[in-house]
């Protein structure tokens, strides 16, 4: 199996962020709401990370 | 599976000095999703069986490795108590042979991880289900 880097990236972030959700949240709204924030916060910051380590190596 | 009142009624003999919160959480690591479902939690259940088994079953297809207790290296033995955290994936994984191959790609590489992440991330479900047994979390 072969995989894209930015695919291995959305899938990791999405199982994280669903067990994060039910875990850390007891009502369904907010789970939804925190695994959301975590999905973004872990698929942004990779990015950024990405978009640093470009400009470090130029 | 357990109704709410069932559930009610356990949480207060669990004051008692019941085992079925620690049943709960074995469940809940061997089999990920169990704790859950044991609790009547089926949504809840699915959804964390379905985020760990996809991290494992694509760590293993992507080539990722699978620990051993053994090897005596200090972060071998962090990555199998990671790897551990599965339950009976990673036994299973273990008996046929699975995640022994030299990692030499970046994305074998990415297996490994994601089947580490996958452990722990049970490791977490399966204590929220104890949590949840034990009244310590709203339901």
């Amino acid at each position: 199996m072969t995989i894209t880097h930015f695919s291995a990236v959305i899938l990791f972030a999405a199982c994280i962020a669903v067990v994060f959700g039910i875990t850390q949240r007891s009502e369904p709204k907010m789970m939804i709401r925190f695994g959301a924030y975590c999905f973004v916060l872990l698929v942004g910051v990779t990015i950024a990370a990405s978009w640093a380590m470009w400009l470090v190596k130029r | 599976m357990a109704t709410k009142a069932d559930i009610a009624a356990i949480q207060t003999d669990n004051a008692a000095g019941s085992t079925f919160p620690m049943l709960v959480l074995l469940a809940g690591w061997l089999i990920p999703g169990a704790g859950h479902l044991i609790l009547g939690k089926w949504v809840r259940a699915l959804l964390l069986a379905a985020a760990i088994l996809i991290m494992f079953a694509v760590g293993v297809a992507l080539g990722g490795k699978l620990y051993s207790p053994n090897t005596g290296e200090p972060l071998d033995i962090l990555g199998f108590l990671g790897d551990l955290g599965a339950g009976l994936p990673y036994l299973i994984g273990r008996f046929a042979g699975w995640g022994q191959a030299a990692v030499l790609v970046a994305t074998a590489d990415y297996g490994t991880k994601f089947i580490v992440v996958g452990g722990m991330l049970n490791i977490v479900s399966a204590i929220d289900a104890h949590s949840i047994a034990i009244g310590r979390k709203r339901a």
